[in-house]
């Protein structure tokens, strides 16, 4: 294949020889256009022994055609076969043009404007589903009976137990390296033997919770926005409302419960392992088990505890229902399910921290 | 305008699928000729998908040998199994456009991957596919905004955006009206006679067999293989109890 240019006054003639397809158009494309930004008026195409064309090369004659014909400037094709003609003819100009549907945002004014507003529904909604949930709740106490408690233990199962593992070992490692990193600048002071007082209040009071509500938010939260969110492109939810159930109490009630349940355990589970992995280093140190025991009970107390509990219980629902909402608030689309799945994660993460800085604020007044 | 069936242009011989020791279908052994409208048909599970999935390559056949022009698919490696896949483009049922992008981002996928044309060139061809398929003025659509016979056509107009030889189509009509249905059908005619596409679609869809089947392969359960070829106005004079029981919609 080949392309030959032949310029006379402000005219060119493009003269094409053999085939006129995918694997010779993208070559030609390029040459020819920069031919056209020489400052040739008219465009004569000579196709005399063109012997292929598909639409590829229907799609180089068109383009030429509609610049041409953009600029007022005249175009003509000579001597391209009847059946390529036809091809060339099958579509029509005025349609080949890209339609665009976005808003158009004009000043930045206007954008904060929209995300105003769009944040403003989005905390309505929200609102809205928490009111909702709030009442679904209410009627599943009153009429334990009419709880999904399959649901719930198989929800137990894989946000709890499923859990125990990555708790166990991150509470270990973080108990352990926690007391390691504290006993080097404690020991210029001599004062190792508190190391063991910062691993009991820390774990029990501040890191067992938080800890185990982020692994919670990334481990669960994350799947019911997941497992929603693919059950409402797969138009399962439409079914589910079809049928008469009401999503709130068939998918979103077995879910905070069961999480309800597992945080505080988990919780539990992840301060036991905190507090040995701080023993092994106690112990490494040479204080004898007993000492440390008795450290750790005089440094927490069990209010300590108990808050921690508390607050771990208001995180665990937290994560579970921001997990739901957002797997109910799917669009179309697989991609998202991901954005849904990712946005259950941070807001979880974002609602865990701002609650517990609002309960140690509570917590502090309270003198607990 | 008959179609041409010399010389044939796909070989499909002694193809032989089994799935977990299972014979779906063996001594499977037809030709399909250049520009021709053939359709697939037979009841569920009677190994359709599979046949269409193993002269795709999505499923190697064990014996048998998938021939298009005078290159066998199967047991193709590297550059020229792609060249083989690039002869053809497919249609599956649920239409499999991708949702993140719009149609004319799906249309111009392929494009941007083997055209080596530049950008505008893309958008002028994605363009004029989508009105090919009559889909002029939903470029920026996405998938999920439009209706199941446009998802087809948009489908369609993905499969030919490198301008194949061959379109496979998994049930074109299946879950569209009957007017959308028609249209299809009239839109299948028109490329296979104005562009010389030819066509190897799967259909239960009676009438638009009747319309503009060239050629019909009727496969059965019992045989795991073909149990009927030709012309659609021989295979409804069948005599055959299941070709004729299939023609007659279901009355023995």
């Amino acid at each position: 294949m080949s392309v030959r240019f032949e310029v006379s006054g402000d005219s060119l003639r493009i003269t094409f020889d053999g085939p006129l397809t995918f694997e010779t158009a993208g070559s030609m494309f390029p040459e020819i256009m920069h031919k056209l930004k020489t400052g040739v008026r008219g465009i004569s195409v000579d196709a005399h022994r063109v012997d292929a064309m598909d639409t590829a090369g229907a799609a180089l004659l068109i383009h030429l055609e509609k610049h041409q014909s953009t600029l007022d400037l005249p175009f003509e094709i000579v001597g391209l076969a009847e059946s390529y003609r036809k091809l060339y003819h099958l579509f029509d100009r005025a349609i080949l043009e890209q339609t665009w549907e976005d808003e158009e945002i004009r000043w930045h004014f206007d954008a904060i404007g929209r995300r105003t507003v769009s944040l403003w529904e989005k905390v309505k909604e929200f609102t809205a589903f928490c009111g909702e949930l709030f009442v679904a709740l209410m009627k599943s106490i009153s009429n334990p009976s009419r709880i999904r408690w399959k649901d719930v233990f198989i929800t137990c199962e894989s946000a709890g137990v499923g859990a125990l593992p990555l708790i166990g070992m991150i509470g270990f490692l973080i108990g352990l390296i926690l007391a390691f990193q504290s006993a080097i600048p404690m020991r210029r002071f001599g004062a190792e033997i508190f190391v063991a007082n910062l691993i009991g209040l820390s774990m029990i009071r501040e890191l067992g919770p938080l800890m185990t509500s982020v692994i919670l938010a990334g481990r669960s939260g994350s799947a019911f926005a997941a497992e929603i969110g693919t059950m409402r492109i797969n138009e399962e939810i439409d079914a589910i409302v079809t049928m008469g159930f009401d999503p709130m109490k068939f998918l979103v009630v077995p879910r905070i419960i069961a999480s309800l349940i597992v945080a505080p355990l988990l919780t539990l589970f992840f301060q036991l392992a905190g507090l040995a992995g701080g023993a092994v280093v106690m112990l490494s140190l040479g204080f004898p088990f007993v000492t440390y025991v008795q450290q750790v009970q005089s440094a927490a107390a069990t209010s300590d505890l108990l808050g921690a509990l508390f607050k771990v219980t208001v995180f665990g629902v937290l994560i579970a229902a921001i997990g739901c909402y957002r797997g109910l608030e799917t669009k179309a689309g697989a991609s998202a399910v991901g954005a849904s799945t990712t946005s259950a994660v941070v807001s979880g993460i974002i609602l865990i921290a701002v609650f517990d800085g609002i309960f140690a604020v509570i917590f502090y007044f309270m003198g607990w | 305008m008959e179609a041409n069936l010399e010389p044939p242009f796909i070989r499909v011989s002694d193809l032989r699928v089994m799935y977990d020791g299972t014979t779906i279908l063996e001594n499977v052994n037809f030709e399909v000729g250049r520009g021709e409208i053939l359709f697939i048909i037979g009841g569920s599970g009677c190994g359709k998908s599979t046949l269409l999935k193993s002269m795709v390559g999505l499923v190697e056949p064990d014996p048998g040998s998938v021939v298009f022009g005078d290159r066998d698919l199967v047991g193709a490696t590297g550059d020229d199994r792609s060249a083989i896949l690039r002869r053809f483009g497919v249609m599956y049922q649920g239409g499999a456009l991708l949702g993140s992008l719009t149609l004319l981002e799906n249309v111009r996928l392929p494009l941007e991957e083997y055209s080596g044309l530049p950008e505008e060139a893309q958008d002028l061809l994605a363009l004029m596919k989508l009105k090919l398929v009559g889909l002029e003025g939903y470029d920026h659509h996405f998938p999920s905004r439009i209706s199941g016979g446009m998802l087809k056509r948009a489908s369609i107009a993905r499969a030919m955006a490198l301008d194949p030889e061959i379109l496979f189509l998994d049930e074109p009509s299946a879950g569209l009206d009957p007017v959308t249905s028609f249209e299809l059908d009239r839109l299948i005619y028109f490329l296979s006679r104005n562009l010389g596409i030819t066509f190897v679609i799967i259909s239960h869809e009676l009438s638009s067999i009747q319309k503009i089947a060239d050629r019909v392969i009727m496969l059965d359960k019992s045989a795991r293989g073909i149990i009927a070829v030709g012309k659609p106005g021989d295979l409804a004079a069948s005599t055959v109890p299941r070709v004729k029981q299939f023609f007659s919609r279901g009355e023995a």
